[in-house]
């Protein structure tokens, strides 16, 4: 909402203020004050000027030259504009003049002229173009012919108004007008304003000898009345309402859309008007629209109808959609003469369903839209006849006709003033409430403390108590609420178990050098069949999908974090920064269900991916490239992070490297895997080798338990042992460590394998394997008798189980 | 006798000195020292000596022996500190040269905010609380006073993955469900931190996924005063204790009355500058008291209970902390972004 300072004082006496004073005050009542901005900036030295003579450039063809009164003296002026005319009025910036944008006016000559200064149009004088009435969009600006020659233009003009932009939350559409504006500024500032009584003389002639009204569903349209004026002449507006039109953001038209769009922004109350001739009946019918129905808008748009929609009809053709937008048939033209005024209340939800099925938002339906106060409609009417009575020479015939079944009953809300006090920290007295009804202008009943408060039906916001809780913290201020600490029984806050291990989680891969991101959640189609773990994918039916995405990009939600995190690395290669080691924790979104009908499950993983050279000692010569060991090292370190042991099988999993990857189990169950991207898809993210892991942290985190006893710390030597073995290629070192483990136990307590070869000293298609063994018993010290023993086992069980030969 | 022991011992302290190497002391300690030394010899010849002199001689040569042996002590210790004090010198290096890199990460900024916001609150005994980022639309809008066809829907251009269910607008939703999970009878405090979506397209200052954190407090007689004086305790502890904060009224549909809440500005102290377009404020978070309506849909008592609510953005919040430009730097994972907030 864009408020005229000078309408503004015009209704309610804010000179005590300034500009900026004012806005805070108004921003800490409750209404936040956006901007304040002048209507031009930094104008001066522009007068009103009287064009005597209008000849030919004798130079050019599209230039005119111009002697123009300017009340002290008569200035030649070479003017450009095609519009300009002897005898005009119009707005001279005179030599010395300066025009927004710091543009300073200086005595020149044009094609061998002299030109003392400029004929200005209004985009020049720092109008809005869009705020430029027709006529004069292409030329200069032609002041009415009442106006005095030499006068100040700038003032005319009202170019040295301010413009306070107000930022109305949705429950604030009283202020939608200049009237609740005021209003609102009086109680703010402990002001007096009300609004004003309409003046009309109506003539004997009667309204209902020429209209007669039908409403056929009271419910979208509780009030209709028709106003009849006629003998009107179509002309400009006054320059006030033009100016105050322009300062409002609408563009002036004519006067009799003048005055409509004037009462709009005075009262908030949007009102029509037809061409009586033009409408084809003196009956107006409003009903819902038939289903497949057409009628041709203002904007000559044909406009397909619902029974949804409530049309103004003169009994067969529709000539308006209720509240939206007025019919082109029926439209005030230049030689109009009688024309019918709407003023009508129609139900918000019908505007906002038209006004949304038509997509057009205007003025009027967002008053509409959220409900225009009943007490104003009949009253905006009779503004508007006012207004055209004065400045259209229009006859206003008596009385309204309306169908009229609205309810403009105040409502009552009892408050407390003891309530009120618990509920916001105050000690406010009686007497401080009665005072803040007053300057909100709330009639009441007081009975002690009790406070029957009639709300006014302008404020349709306030329906309960808690709506007068915040009208009273308001005006008596929230920075005079008190500061204080809740008083109830209080809580040990605290981070839930899953919450702490997240941290830790997280605080673990980033001691082990990752660095955490945070990706979208939503992801192309095609990534949701990418890098997912083998538990999930057997689990989600089918990724989830948005209705109505933005873009396909951001269309499904995933099932793993890498593909995203893989778009992360790219763009970090893709900017020359190659060694990245990166980790998210978020949840993936997994649905069981073809065709989604319930939630989604949502689990909570941890991903990795980590590409480029890990360590990189430049004089040391130390580089070492990011590998499978390296990220299963990642891995490793989590699960002795949370106490558990992961187990790894090699696996071949879709978009994985075939030979380097494997899932990850723990407690018997897959809860993740660990491996190269696929070669195919580095590509396609533009990215070498590239190694990612992917687990299941919410099922890690069940699977955790809290060390809670003591383990004695050894006191007995252990004994280590060494063992090569050759075995078959194929056998992998975790399954004869497994053996290994089991075979001695329980004296085995930790194999490490310290050598992995492969080449000429062997047979073909075998490799050997080297392991560090330790043997150890707690309570006492082991004999090597023992220990040999325990190594012949094993021995024993490797040749059995992997045909496993001791290395000679 | 006595005057060759005497000679002897002259001469024996005079060859340590000598020394220069471990090897001539050793040289020293064998020629004098030894079993087949000179001062062995003199005490071989004691048998010829009288049975008065004899304890003399014996004391005399025990005694050089002594000596001898001490000095040798004394100066193998010097030539072996001389020889380290040598090697150490020798093993010196150009502490100067780069470190071998230690890898370390660290946590992303939207993290390290939300973490610190959800310590401090902890601190104040609220508790955290998480729910589904999918939820449905009675959650996310009916529980909380946004019936269907409410106009303020409007504000909550959504991202619909079915009719009833939709990507989370904010995380008010995971009150409605703590709420409702107390069958009105007992207090709640909380913070929910999460993702939230809108239907936004993504530039600089709008992006389609973000994160909120917001607050909630349900119990007897909670009040307006309290709601700022918790709101301040947090504002001073997290952008400054010289920091002002200022509510101002506001319009949420789940909370009456409804505050923004503003902290002087940082940059100009609340003279007014560019960053807070001359007002001296800038807007941090939005609140207010629990709209009946949301406490009697969660069961519980309007009449008895109320409560205070109020949610911010950790994108905002870091923005402003530290500048940051661009809300899309926190999805794009630039590894030069992400490193320069490790100390955060």
């Amino acid at each position: 909402m864009l408020v005229s300072l000078n309408w503004l004082q015009e209704y309610i006496d804010v000179s005590n203020y300034s500009p900026d004073e004012l806005a805070e005050i108004i921003t800490k009542t409750g209404i936040e004050v956006e901007s304040v901005e002048p209507v031009a900036e930094d104008i001066k030295g522009v007068v009103v000027g009287y064009v005597k003579s209008c000849e030919q450039h004798p130079n050019a063809d599209k230039l005119n030259l111009c002697q123009v009164d300017v009340g002290t003296e008569t200035l030649q002026i070479v003017c450009g504009a095609p519009n300009v005319a002897q005898g005009q009025k119009v707005a001279v910036a005179t030599p010395g003049a300066v025009l927004p944008g710091n543009f300073k006016i200086k005595k020149t000559k044009l094609r061998g002229e002299e030109s003392h200064g400029m004929i200005c149009s209004l985009q020049e004088l720092g109008i809005d173009e869009k705020d430029v009435p027709k006529e004069f969009a292409d030329g200069i600006f032609v002041f009415p012919e009442d106006v005095e020659v030499g006068a100040n233009a700038v003032s005319l003009l009202n170019l040295d108004d301010l413009i306070i932009e107000l930022g109305l939350t949705p429950n604030r559409s009283d202020a939608m007008s200049m009237a609740g504006v005021a209003y609102e500024v009086a109680a703010a500032i402990d002001g007096t304003y009300t609004l004003a009584k309409e003046q009309v003389e109506s003539a004997d002639e009667k309204a209902s000898d020429y209209i007669s009204v039908q409403v056929e569903d009271s419910e979208a349209n509780p009030y209709y009345g028709a106003f009849v004026i006629k003998n009107i002449e179509v002309g400009p507006s006054p320059l006030w309402i033009r100016n105050r039109l322009t300062a409002a953001g609408v563009r002036p038209i004519n006067n009799v859309v003048d005055i409509t769009n004037y009462v709009l922004m005075e009262y908030g109350q949007p009102l029509h008007a037809f061409d009586y001739d033009r409408f084809g009946s003196s009956t107006i019918v409003t009903r819902r629209a038939e289903e497949g129905e057409t009628m041709v808008t203002l904007d000559d748009q044909e406009r397909k109808l619902k029974p949804e929609h409530l049309v103004i009809t003169n009994g067969k053709e529709p000539h308006a959609i209720a509240g939206v937008m007025g019919g082109a048939e029926s439209e005030v033209q230049d030689d109009t003469t009688t024309i019918i005024l709407e003023a009508a209340y129609f139900s918000p939800a019908v505007v906002r369903e038209a006004s949304k099925d038509h997509g057009l938002r205007s003025e009027s339906s967002t008053r509409f839209e959220k409900g225009v106060d009943p007490n104003r409609v009949e009253r905006a009417g009779k503004r508007a006849c006012e207004l055209l009575q004065q400045y259209a020479n229009g006859v206003v015939l008596d009385g309204v006709v309306a169908h009229d079944e609205l309810d403009r009953s105040e409502k009552q809300v009892t408050v407390k003033t003891s309530i009120i006090n618990d509920r916001l920290g105050t000690e406010i007295t009686n007497d401080q409430m009665a005072d803040i009804f007053r300057r909100l202008q709330f009639s009441y009943e007081q009975n002690g403390e009790e406070f029957v408060v009639s709300i006014p039906t302008r404020r349709g916001d306030i329906t309960i108590f808690e709506d007068m809780l915040e009208e009273v913290a308001r005006i008596y201020g929230y920075d005079n609420l008190p500061f204080t600490l809740p008083e109830g029984a209080s809580q040990a806050g605290g981070l839930t178990l899953p919450q702490q291990l997240k941290r830790r989680v997280k605080a673990y891969f980033e001691g082990a050098g990752l660095h955490e991101t945070i990706t979208y959640s939503l992801t192309h189609k095609d990534k949701t069949a990418l890098l997912v773990s083998p538990e999930v994918q057997e689990q989600a039916v089918s990724p989830v999908g948005l209705a109505m995405p933005m873009s396909e990009d951001h269309a499904y939600l995933r099932l793993s974090m890498l593909p995203e995190l893989l778009e992360s690395l790219s763009y970090n290669v893709a900017r020359k920064q190659e060694d990245l080691a990166y980790y998210e924790v978020g949840t993936v979104f997994i649905s069981e269900e073809q065709e989604v009908t319930k939630q989604p499950e949502e689990v909570l993983r941890a991903s990795g991916a980590m590409t480029g050279k890990w360590t990189n000692h430049l004089w040391q010569q130390d580089k070492k490239a990011v590998d499978f060991f390296v990220v299963k090292g990642v891995v490793e370190g989590l699960s002795e992070q949370l106490g558990l042991s992961f187990s790894y099988e090699k696996a071949k999993l879709p978009s994985m490297h075939p030979g380097r990857t494997a899932v990850i189990r723990s407690a018997g169950k897959t809860v993740g895997f660990v491996g190269q991207v696929h070669p195919k898809v580095q590509k396609e993210f533009g990215l070498k080798e590239t190694y990612v892991f992917d687990v299941n942290l919410e099922e890690l985190f069940r699977q955790y338990e809290k060390e809670e006893t003591f383990q004695a710390i050894p006191r007995h030597p252990s004994v280590s042992r060494d063992i090569a073995l050759v075995v078959d290629e194929n056998v992998t070192a975790g399954a004869i460590a497994s053996t290994i483990t089991e075979a001695g136990a329980p004296l085995v307590k930790d194999v490490q394998v310290f050598d992995v070869y492969q080449g000429e000293h062997l047979e073909e298609g075998k490799k050997s394997l080297a392991f560090r063994l330790l043997y150890m018993d707690p309570l006492r010290t082991l004999k090597d008798q023992e220990v040999e023993e325990a190594h012949n086992q094993i021995l024993a069980a490797v040749k059995e189980q992997h045909e496993a030969e001791l290395r000679g | 006798m006595k005057e060759r022991l005497e000679q002897l011992k002259q001469e024996a302290l005079q060859k340590v000195e000598q020394a220069d190497s471990i090897q001539s002391l050793k040289d020293v300690r064998v020629e004098y020292l030894g079993k087949k030394g000179p001062i062995t010899e003199v005490l071989r010849g004691m048998g010829k000596l009288s049975k008065e002199e004899r304890p003399v001689i014996g004391q005399l040569a025990n005694d050089v022996r002594e000596n001898i042996a001490e000095a040798i002590e004394t100066k193998q210790t010097a030539l072996e500190d001389a020889a380290l004090e040598k090697q150490l010198e020798e093993e010196s290096i150009d502490v100067t040269l780069p470190a071998r890199p230690v890898q370390v990460g660290g946590p992303h900024l939207l993290t390290s905010i939300v973490e610190e916001i959800e310590d401090l609150f902890i601190g104040m005994g609220f508790e955290i609380k998480e729910g589904p980022e999918v939820e449905t639309d009675y959650y996310n809008f009916e529980a909380l006073n946004l019936p269907k066809g409410h106009p303020a829907r409007d504000m909550q251009d959504s991202f619909y993955v079915t009719e009833e269910l939709l990507m989370r607008t904010h995380t008010s939703p995971v009150q409605a469900r703590t709420m409702g999970a107390k069958n009105g009878s007992e207090p709640v405090k909380m913070i929910c931190p999460g993702k939230v979506y809108r239907r936004d397209t993504d530039d600089a200052t709008h992006s389609h996924q973000f994160t909120q954190i917001e607050g909630l407090l349900v119990d007897k007689h909670v009040r307006m005063s309290d709601l700022k004086g918790v709101l301040n305790a947090f504002a001073k502890q997290m952008f400054g204790a010289e920091r002002e904060i200022r509510l101002r009224p506001s319009f949420f549909p789940f909370t009456e009355p409804s505050v923004e809440m503003d902290i002087s500005c940082k940059v100009c102290g609340g003279e007014g500058c560019s960053v807070c377009k001359g007002t001296g404020w800038i807007e941090i978070l939005g609140g207010g008291m629990v709209h009946p309506n949301v406490l009697e849909m969660a069961g519980y008592d309007s009449k008895e209970y109320s409560g205070f609510a109020f949610g911010m953005g950790p994108e905002r919040i870091a923005m402003l902390k530290y500048g940051v430009d661009d809300i899309r730097h926190f999805y794009t994972n630039d590894i030069r972004f992400l490193e320069q907030y490790h100390k955060a």
